[in-house]
């Protein structure tokens, strides 16, 4: 794993933060990254976008991400320049997403009730450890499954595929 | 060792001996299916690693039933990529405009998944088919890209809960209140990442589309799959319709569950989900006074002949309230059929409803009937969230097709007894 230290303001959300407040399906006509990001959380609140900064940490309560399939979610909060989601737990399709997709999400039972709106974050991809640099707390946060690991090492889901498969990417990328 | 049915299946197809909850599996896939919005995601990923060929021609499964028929041009660029993608690759089950359904109602009826399946979809709505002893669970783009290249799909296996359904359902009580009580009482994410298995003497009652509608709304308490055993409804259903050989699992006796629960037909009313989830339910005799601008009867949860023939049943003859919106999807061409050469077409029609060609349409926010801003709607879907159907604005309440049908002859949420 990278031994990146992500670092920005917490936006706070509730339980149950669903995929169509993340990404509504009315803008779904498209997958563009930089099309979703400018509608981000926008039925959740519809000055997510506008005020988000690079960097900033979404923080939620239980059940984020529950709802639809949806990729765009993941894509759309990691366009917006999000750099990490922080929540009690997630629904389970758009957690096994957002690892396919390379947004960062933790697992903590108390930092969503600690960290306040606008709170300064940092958070070690390495450790876990979560820093509240406003309050000068630290929280945990869950160990990212071994499994879930080696799928981040391996460069992702397609990564993967494509070795196993012995393919070949048409731009020699 | 003792396996629950979902451990059965899943351990079948990643060829192993036994499973068990928490362990991480590889398994062959029997079917993979995309729609207009998740499958051209899929088909990026496909491309860009460069992969040359399906698994399977006839085991990749395309639907353009969301924003189609083509509801703008980004919609029908999308659907144009699958098609193009389907004409190259040889794609044998690509459904387009004119043979198209909601996915979750197309491919059981098309006999395209059946018992004993291990189906991977990228739509959270794919666990509609373990109503059919399938394994069936929703994905991402990503997933279902590899799965389209490899045949295969990981798997973490899931803690089971056992749901025991006790007792014969109350008249005009079908599968979606079944659901929402259930959801009102274990939550959003009273079942995240497990499995939700069904048994008890009330299957005997419950249609196999009572059952299609239960498991579809297994993502709703945020399951990763609901599963039923085959019996003789299922077998009724499955045979001469199934292209495949059916395999009937069944959980062991004395198999794991992680919790049980006694569900008794006599607690369930009538349900209806309040806005904006569908655990916030309420039995119809609690609901009070809530007007309703508009009522959606369709989707893949209650889009079926039996739900539009219950429709028709409680409007023959009654119109539609003034200022009211009754909207009618039949969820697949067949089912259209089913219901016009019934006449059923005529009942909705006289009552002053819209009767729609197949698609997803509202129950996105798609198109076919969107939702102003402070506008409430009652409808047959499955999500009730925040702007799911239109305006951050406007309101969802869910219920089933006879709630659904008596509450757009009132004007307001009701019982099929107050208008009948
Ligand atoms: S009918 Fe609604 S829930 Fe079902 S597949 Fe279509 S959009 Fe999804």
């Amino acid at each position: 794993m990278s031994d990146k230290i992500l670092r920005g303001k917490a936006h706070i959300f509730g339980d149950n933060i669903d995929t169509d407040a993340i990404i509504p399906a009315r803008y779904m006509v498209t997958s563009d990254p930089a099309e979703l990001a400018k509608h981000v959380m926008e039925d959740a609140d519809p000055d997510f976008a506008k005020n988000a900064k690079k960097g900033d940490v979404i923080v939620a309560k239980k059940n984020f991400g529950c709802g639809s399939s949806r990729e765009h979610a993941p894509v759309a909060i990691k366009a917006a320049g999000i750099s990490c989601v922080i929540a009690k737990s997630y629904a389970r399709i758009f957690y096994r997403n957002c690892f396919n997709m390379g947004l960062a999400i933790f697992e903590s039972a108390d930092a969503p009730d600690k960290i306040r709106p606008g709170d300064e974050i940092t958070v070690d991809m390495n450790t876990g450890e979560i820093t509240n640099v406003t309050k000068n707390e630290k929280y945990m946060a869950a160990p990212i499954p071994p499994f879930m690991q080696q799928l981040i090492e391996a460069g992702g889901l397609m990564a993967s595929v494509q070795k196993k498969m012995g393919l070949v990417s048409p731009s020699g990328k | 060792m003792k396996m629950t049915i979902t451990e059965r299946i899943l351990a079948d197809h990643a060829g192993l001996e036994s499973v068990k909850p928490g362990q991480l599996v590889n398994c062959k896939v029997d079917i993979a299916l995309a729609n207009d919005i998740t499958a051209p995601i899929s088909i990026k990923e496909f491309r860009r690693i460069g992969a040359k060929k399906v698994f399977d021609k006839e085991r990749v499964v395309f639907v353009a039933d969301h924003f189609a028929p083509n509801k703008d041009i980004e919609s029908a660029m999308q659907v144009k990529m699958v098609r193009d993608f389907s004409a190259e690759f040889g794609i044998t089950n690509f459904y387009d405009a004119g043979t198209m359904g909601v996915e979750h109602t197309l491919l059981p009826e098309k006999g395209l998944v059946g018992p004993g399946d291990l189906v991977i979809g990228a739509d959270s709505h794919t666990c509609t088919y373990g109503a059919l002893g399938a394994f069936a669970s929703g994905v991402g783009s990503t997933d279902l890209a590899a799965a389209m290249i490899t045949g295969e799909a990981w798997y973490r296996v899931p803690e089971t809960m056992l749901f025991n359904l006790k007792g014969k359902p109350r008249k005009w009580v079908g599968g979606k209140d079944v659901i929402l009580y259930i959801i009102g009482k274990i939550g959003v994410d009273g079942a995240l990442y497990k499995a939700m298995e069904y048994t008890g003497d009330m299957i005997g009652h419950l249609t196999q589309d009572d059952r299609f509608t239960i498991c579809n709304m297994a993502i709703e308490a945020g399951a990763k799959n609901g599963i039923f055993t085959a019996d003789a409804v299922t077998k009724e259903y499955v045979n001469g319709r199934f292209k495949r050989e059916a395999k009937y699992y069944a959980s062991d006796p004395g198999a794991n569950y992680s919790e049980k629960f006694d569900i008794n037909a006599d607690d369930i009313e009538l349900m209806v989900a309040f806005p904006h989830l569908p655990s916030n339910t309420r039995g119809i005799s609690k609901v009070g006074e809530v007007k309703i601008d508009q009522v959606v009867i369709g989707s893949c949860t209650n889009g079926r002949y039996s739900d539009l023939k219950v429709t028709a049943e409680i409007l023959r003859g009654k119109k539609v309230a003034k200022g009211v919106r009754l909207i009618v999807i039949p969820a697949t061409p067949l089912i259209y059929k089913q219901a016009m050469n019934a006449g059923l077409f005529d009942v909705f029609m006289d009552a002053n409803a819209v009767v729609s060609t197949p698609t997803c349409g509202p129950c996105l926010g798609g198109h076919m009937g969107i939702l102003a801003e402070g506008e409430k709607a009652l409808s047959t879907t499955n999500r009730n969230f925040v702007g799911r159907m239109g305006h951050r604005k406007s309101e969802i309440y869910l219920a089933g097709p006879a709630v659904a049908a008596a509450t757009a002859i009132a004007g307001k949420i009701c019982s099929p007894e107050d208008v009948l």
